[in-house]
């Protein structure tokens, strides 16, 4: 696994698919290879009534990723610094090994070029401070992306505040 | 790296939500939503995931043209924009001075800031600006016309804050305006509830907490009942109310016989349903909202759905209430000066209005008239004729019914011009076409847009133009000098916002930030006290005077919608995330993620006929056909048929249009005399198809 962590919350998804079409727009990708996919339920009958359910599958940049090992030329590397999954153009031929090699066929091809494209978290985004494109624009902020201790510590910072100033206490702890 | 962040409102639909662009070397490179607006913080919708991919295209308009053959041949002349220009001059001066200036009809599509354009028709001498509301907005905007003394557009919703939502046909996750999806999905996880009626479960359903599946064309009797329990159980303030409402007793009067009982036999929304949702409405109140509607075009008395929307409202005390229907606040409500209107700058023409709004209809809001009555005064040449129509970003060839019957019509014009930011059905059929620029190559107007934090907002361009496109300023500019409108003479966009910004104290360095200037610290609510009814009597007005002087019911009896003919089932259209109808159909990624829409059906109902789930079938109306996929849900109910409005094939230039499902509006034959005087609004749910396999 990379250093970070992805995730869809899919009680807030619209399934509107603009997470899909702002990963392909900001790669400037040509139809037919999809990056980030949403995985969408046609309207089901669930216990809390008729849903439309959604999943988002990137890639999961795998700790002993099968398409780095695979890879003829070393176009496909595992950065050290974070773990994420890439693809080095330069170096790619296009001999789609890392799709057959994918359990979930992630890598895709640039049919424009013949070589591969894969989910990279937007690492030049990330380099520069910021969020994937898909997280950064989702429509409906249902998709968040993180380095888990970071994130976590906001959440447990805000919980223990939020407990510990109740009605009873009265008051409002200064920072 | 010459990276910078250029703030613009997109254009992509009519949401116009504001965005924020990484330009890199005068190319936009990424389009995100603005992050410091509230509402919106960074996300956008797919449609304006789509607007880099619609600039790079090659397959759109990329130099004005001027038609050789036959009007729909296809056949053009490239044209200068000079060539161009000096060539609509010239045809515009000569029908103006054979027929007048008043034979002159604009048509503009909302996704436009369209102050300019007004401002030009009127500089021409015509009385005759419309915009496409007859086919959408209409009815609730006249609905709060007759009960408020103003239009919808004075109100503003506040999801964020409200403690109960419906939404009644109305797909607004469907649909996608950025601010208000957020807001509401904010709203509902801070313990809101949501109930959705509809005649299917879309996405809107799928999040609500209830779902109440309605009979296709019934909404009124449920709202009627809805009244009615108010009434009966004593859900509203009765003394409140009387300071507010006029005619109360009337209204009571009126509402006795349609009882949950009645509701239930015409909308098959159980009785006991009906009157929790009041009773729970009631429990919720103030902090309400019953969203009037948006696109209300649907049944012939879809206008008195809005009116008893906004009626069940103000029972509840939800006008002007924080999480309720609130009064959209302007920049003079916060003690500052509003942007000076571009209108201004050219005398409003006194002339009788070609489609009747003003002198045949004075109970209707005049500003963007009906322009399908204006197609019938093209047709009849009456009251006067219309020789010369100006589409501008609008295409009413894809968004009203009959669009052969359209264009038989348009065989009585001298000229018509298209001023496209795509290709469009009625681009292809013009005399001329004037592109304008997509909104990612260009400046416009200042926008400002009231509300609970009255604001400015810029448009800045962000890339160089790829073709021989213009911006539509910069179009009128020319025009405007080419026909001496001397006001609209602006030889540059900062000449313009100078203009706008003149008393507003702010300065055009102030949008540098942000691209938003807030004009109030806080939120702003209207205290009651202070909110005008624009009224004679000052009051919200159930019988409204203006509607009975021409005898138009101000509170009409419903009809019992018949029962449909076997085999045939109501066509219901609708919206969707990934297109805007038509302007995206051709756009390389927004086309990927939805090729073609397909026939919502019944899975009972194809059972029994036949049908399998993706099966092709023929559809027909009258005498018009079509083959569609199908899509089998037993969410649907029975009676209606659904489509994503603005497919079927596209046009020539168009490469990836060529098989993708069906036009909703070529089954509407007639469809343009379907509509309804009370408010305004064409009725296009009031169609029935049949279908069949095809063998």
């Amino acid at each position: 696994m990379s250093n970070y962590i992805f995730r869809l919350d899919a009680r807030r998804c619209i399934n509107c698919k603009a997470c899909e079409v702002h990963c392909k727009s900001s790669k400037f990708l040509p139809p037919g290879a999809k990056l980030g996919v949403l995985i969408t339920v046609r309207p089901t009958q669930v216990a809390k009534g008729r849903r439309i359910i959604s999943a988002f599958a990137p890639c999961f940049h795998c700790a002993k990723p099968w398409c780095v090992s695979v890879c003829p030329t070393g176009a496909m590397i595992r950065r050290e610094k974070d773990g994420i999954v890439y693809v080095n153009k330069e170096l790619c031929v296009g001999c789609k090994s890392c799709i057959v090699v994918c359990p979930w066929h992630f890598p895709q091809v640039d049919e424009t070029s013949g070589k591969i494209v894969k989910c990279d978290y937007c690492m030049d985004r990330i380099d520069e401070g910021l969020k994937p494109a898909c997280v950064t624009a989702c429509s409906v902020h249902a998709l968040s992306f993180g380095k888990p201790n970071e994130d976590a510590a906001k959440v447990r910072d805000s919980f223990g505040k939020s407990t510990m100033v109740n009605k009873d206490w009265g008051s409002t702890p200064q920072d | 790296m010459n990276k910078k962040i250029v703030y613009n409102i997109c254009k992509m639909c009519p949401a116009q939500c504001p965005v924020q662009v990484e330009v890199e070397n005068q190319e936009a490179k990424f389009v995100m939503g603005n992050s410091f607006a509230s509402g919106i913080n960074g996300a956008l919708c797919p449609r304006g995931a789509g607007a880099i991919s619609m600039i790079r295209d090659d397959e759109r308009p990329q130099f004005p043209m001027i038609r050789k053959g036959n009007r729909g041949e296809g056949k053009w002349t490239k044209a200068s924009w000079k060539e161009a220009l000096d060539y609509f001059a010239e045809k515009i001066e000569s029908v103006r001075s054979k027929h007048g200036a008043k034979s002159i009809l604009w048509s503009d599509g909302d996704r436009s800031l369209n102050e300019l354009h007004k401002a030009f028709v009127s500089g021409l001498g015509s009385p005759n600006y419309c915009n496409e509301n007859s086919a959408g907005l209409s009815n609730v905007s006249n609905a709060s016309f007759s009960l408020f003394g103003f239009g919808s557009n004075h109100f503003v919703y506040d999801f964020l804050n409200s403690k109960h939502v419906v939404l009644q046909a109305r797909n607004m996750f469907g649909a996608i305006e950025v601010k208000d999806v957020n807001d509401l999905l904010d709203g509902l996880e801070e313990g809101g509830h949501l109930t959705v009626i509809d005649v299917r479960s879309n996405i809107t359903a799928g999040k609500a907490d209830k779902f109440l599946m309605i009979r296709p064309g019934t909404d009124y009797a449920l709202n009627l009942a809805v009244i009615h329990v108010i009434f009966e159980e004593k859900l509203y303030d009765a003394s409140k109310a009387t300071v507010f409402i006029n005619d109360l007793e009337k209204l009571h009067n009126f509402v006795r016989p349609y009882t949950p009982a009645f509701a239930e036999a015409e909308t098959g929304i159980i009785a006991d349903e009906i009157i929790a949702l009041a009773k729970t409405l009631a429990k919720a109140a103030p902090a309400v909202i019953w969203y009037p509607g948006q696109m209300a075009a649907k049944y012939k008395d879809s206008f008195y759905v809005c009116r008893t929307a906004f009626i069940i409202n103000a029972l509840l005390g939800s006008i002007g209430a924080k999480g309720g229907v609130a009064i959209a606040a302007t920049p003079e409500d916060a003690g500052g000066k509003g942007l000076k209107k571009i209108t201004k700058l050219v005398l409003k023409i006194k002339e009788n209005r070609a489609d009747g709004v003003d002198w045949m209809y004075p109970h209707l809001e005049d500003k963007g008239g009906l322009l399908h009555l204006a197609f019938k005064a093209i047709q009849t040449q009456n009251p006067y004729p219309i020789k010369a129509y100006i589409a501008c970003g609008s295409d009413p060839l894809s968004s009203y019914p009959d669009p052969e019957a359209i264009k038989k019509t348009f065989e009585n014009l001298d000229f018509l011009v298209s001023m496209p930011y795509c290709w469009s059905d009625i681009a292809w059929h013009s005399d001329l076409i004037l592109p304008i620029s997509p909104y990612l190559e260009s400046d416009d107007i200042l926008k400002q847009v009231n509300g609970l934090h009255p604001s400015f907002f810029i448009a800045r361009r962000c890339s160089k133009s790829k073709f021989d496109t213009l911006p539509s300023w910069q179009i009128i500019s020319e025009m405007a000098k080419r026909l001496n409108i001397v006001p609209l003479m602006f030889n540059s966009i900062e000449k313009i916002w100078a203009y706008q910004l003149q008393e507003t104290g702010v300065k055009i360095e102030d949008f540098d930030k942000t691209g938003f200037v807030g004009l109030s610290k806080k939120l702003i609510y209207l205290k009651k006290e202070d909110i005008k009814f624009n009224t004679p009597s000052g009051k919200i007005e159930i019988i409204s005077e203006k509607m009975e002087k021409q005898n138009i019911p101000s509170l009409l009896n419903y009809a019992p919608k018949e029962k449909q003919p076997e085999g045939q089932f109501r066509l219901t259209i609708g919206r969707c995330s990934v297109h805007t109808p038509v302007f995206t159909r051709n756009n390389d990624l927004l086309h990927e993620q939805m090729p073609e829409n397909k026939l919502w059906l019944n899975s009972t109902v194809a059972e029994k006929l036949k049908i399998s789930d993706e099966e092709i079938v023929l559809i027909k109306s009258k005498n018009r056909t079509g083959k569609i996929k199908v899509f089998l849900t037993e969410f649907i109910h029975p009676e209606a048929v659904f489509m994503v409005h603005g497919f079927g094939s596209g046009i020539p230039p168009e490469s990836r249009t060529k098989e993708i499902g069906v036009a909703d509006n070529i089954l509407m034959p007639g469809g343009l005399d379907i509509w309804d005087v009370a408010g305004g609004g064409l009725a296009l749910q009031e169609h029935f198809i049949s279908i069949s396999k095809i063998v």
